[in-house]
C-alpha cells in the first residue's frame, strides 16, 4: 500500500498527459473529420481524390510510424523549419491521423441521409450551409454516435504511443517504475487506470446515445 | 399564374416531354395525371427547382423566373412530397417554423404564430411537440403541407398524394386540397389516380410516355 501511494503521484502525472493528448486531439479531430467527410462526398472530383489520398496514407501506415515521422522525420527537411516539440508533434500526429478515421465515419453517416431530406431542404429554401447544419449534422451524429465511441475509446489506449518520441504518458510511467522497483505493480495499477478512464468514457458515451434517443 | 412555354426534359438522350406547354391560372387546381415513367414527377421537380429545364421557359404572372435559383425570387413555389420527407429530428412545430426562421428571417415568435394557426387548421394543434415518427401517414402528410405553407408559396405541389395512404384517408386529402382552394391557393397535383383527380381538378393534364 505504501508502495502504491509512492509512485501513484508519478502515475497520475502521466495519466494527465494522457488525457491532455485525447482531449486536444478530439477538439482538433472531430470538427475536421466532418470537415472532411463533407469534402469526400462532395462532388468535386480533385477534392475527392486529394482526401481520398489523404486517408489512404493516414489509415494504410502505423500511427507509430506517422509519430516518429513527425517528431524525428520533419526536422530533416528544409533546414529544419519543420521541427516541432514532442507535445506539439504527438498532438500534430494524432489529429490528422484521427482525423481521417472520423471523416471515413462521417462520411458513412452523411452518405445514409436520404436525398430527399436535402431536396425538400432546398425546396424550402434553406442554403447549402443551413442545410448542413439544421438538417444533416444533428442526423449523422445520432448515425455515427456509436462508431465515434469506439474510436474515442481506441484513442485513449492509442495515446500510450507517444513514449516513442519521449512523452510521459501514463504507460511509460508505469514502465519506468517497473524497471526500477522490480515490481509488476505500477504495470497492474497503469492497467486499472486505463480501465477507469475508458468505464467513464463508456458511461458518458452511453449518455451521448441516449441524448439522441428522443427521435428516431 | 404559372406558364410553361415549350418546355422540354430529356435524361440521357431519352426524351421525358419535349415541346410542352401549360397554363395554370391563379387559386385553381391542376391535375397531372398519367401512367408511372410519363413524366409527371419530371415536371413536378422542373417546376419546384429540383431539375433544370433543357429547353423552354417558365413564366409567374408574366415574368420569366428560374426555380432553381431561389433566392432571386421569395418563396414562389412549395412541394409535399409523397414521402413527405419530413425532418425527423425536429417537432412538428419545429419543422414547420425553421425555413420560415432561416429563409425568410421571420422572427421566432412571428414564425410560431404562423405554424400554430397552420396547425390548428390543418387540425394538428395537439401534435405540435410530436416528433414525426409518433405520426401517422396521414398526419405526416398535413405536417408536410403545413411546412411548405409556412412559407406562403404562389403554387402547392403535391407529388403523388394519396399514393402512401389508406384508402379512407383519401377523401381527407381531397377536402384539404379543396379547402385550400377556397382560401385561393394555387394547387398541383401529380397523381396516377384518375378518380382521385376528376374530384379535386379545375384542369386536366395528361401525360404519357413518349414513344
Amino acid at each position: 500500500m505504501h508502495y502504491i501511494l509512492q509512485i501513484l503521484p508519478s502515475l497520475l502525472g502521466g495519466a494527465k498527459l494522457t488525457l491532455e493528448i485525447f482531449f486536444w486531439t478530439l477538439v482538433g479531430s472531430l470538427p475536421l473529420g466532418l470537415i472532411v467527410g463533407l469534402g469526400l462526398t462532395s462532388h468535386f472530383k480533385p477534392l475527392k481524390a486529394i482526401l481520398h489520398f489523404y486517408v489512404w496514407l493516414m489509415r494504410g501506415t502505423p500511427l507509430l510510424l506517422q509519430l516518429i515521422f513527425v517528431f524525428y522525420g520533419l526536422p530533416l527537411i528544409g533546414n529544419g523549419i519543420f521541427t516541432l516539440q514532442r507535445y506539439d508533434a504527438a498532438l500534430f500526429a494524432f489529429i490528422l491521423n484521427y482525423t481521417a478515421y472520423f471523416a471515413e465515419i462521417f462520411r458513412g453517416g452523411l452518405q445514409s441521409i436520404p436525398k430527399g431530406q436535402y431536396e425538400s431542404a432546398k425546396v424550402l429554401r434553406l442554403s447549402y450551409w443551413q442545410t448542413i447544419r439544421k438538417i444533416v449534422t444533428p442526423q449523422v451524429v445520432k448515425i455515427v454516435l456509436p462508431s465515434i465511441g469506439n474510436e474515442v475509446i481506441n484513442l485513449i489506449k492509442d495515446s500510450s504511443l507517444v513514449y516513442v518520441i519521449g512523452l510521459g504518458d501514463l504507460l511509460r510511467a508505469g514502465n519506468v517504475a517497473t524497471s526500477r522497483d522490480v515490481t509488476l505493480i505500477p504495470l497492474v495499477l497503469v492497467g486499472i487506470i486505463y480501465l477507469l478512464l475508458t468505464a467513464v468514457l463508456t458511461f458518458v458515451l452511453r449518455k451521448f446515445e441516449r441524448h439522441y434517443s428522443y427521435w428516431k | 399564374m404559372l406558364e410553361l412555354k415549350n418546355i422540354s426534359k430529356s435524361f440521357n438522350q431519352r426524351t421525358v416531354w419535349h415541346d410542352l406547354n401549360l397554363k395554370i391560372e391563379d387559386g385553381k387546381i391542376l391535375c397531372i395525371v398519367g401512367q408511372s415513367g410519363g413524366g409527371k414527377t419530371t415536371l413536378l421537380r422542373c417546376i419546384s427547382g429540383l431539375e433544370t429545364l433543357d429547353a423552354g421557359e417558365m413564366l409567374i404572372d408574366g415574368q420569366s423566373f428560374n426555380p432553381t435559383a431561389p433566392h432571386e425570387n421569395d418563396a414562389v413555389i412549395g412541394v409535399v412530397f409523397q414521402d413527405y420527407q419530413l425532418f425527423p429530428h425536429l417537432k412538428v412545430i419545429d419543422n414547420i417554423t425553421l425555413a420560415p426562421e432561416l429563409a425568410l428571417k421571420q422572427s421566432a415568435k412571428q414564425a410560431k404564430q404562423t405554424a400554430e394557426k397552420l396547425l390548428e387548421r390543418l387540425s394538428l394543434s395537439d401534435k405540435a411537440d410530436l416528433y414525426p415518427y409518433q405520426l401517422s401517414g396521414g398526419q405526416k402528410q398535413r405536417v408536410a403541407i403545413a411546412r411548405a405553407l409556412a412559407m406562403k408559396p404562389k403554387i402547392l405541389c403535391y407529388d403523388e398524394p394519396t399514393s402512401a395512404l389508406d384508402p379512407g384517408l383519401r377523401d381527407a386529402v381531397k377536402k384539404i386540397i379543396l379547402q385550400l382552394k377556397q382560401a385561393g391557393i394555387t394547387q398541383i397535383v401529380v397523381t396516377h389516380d384518375w378518380e382521385f383527380a376528376r374530384q379535386i381538378a379545375d384542369q386536366t393534364f395528361k401525360l404519357e410516355p413518349q414513344q
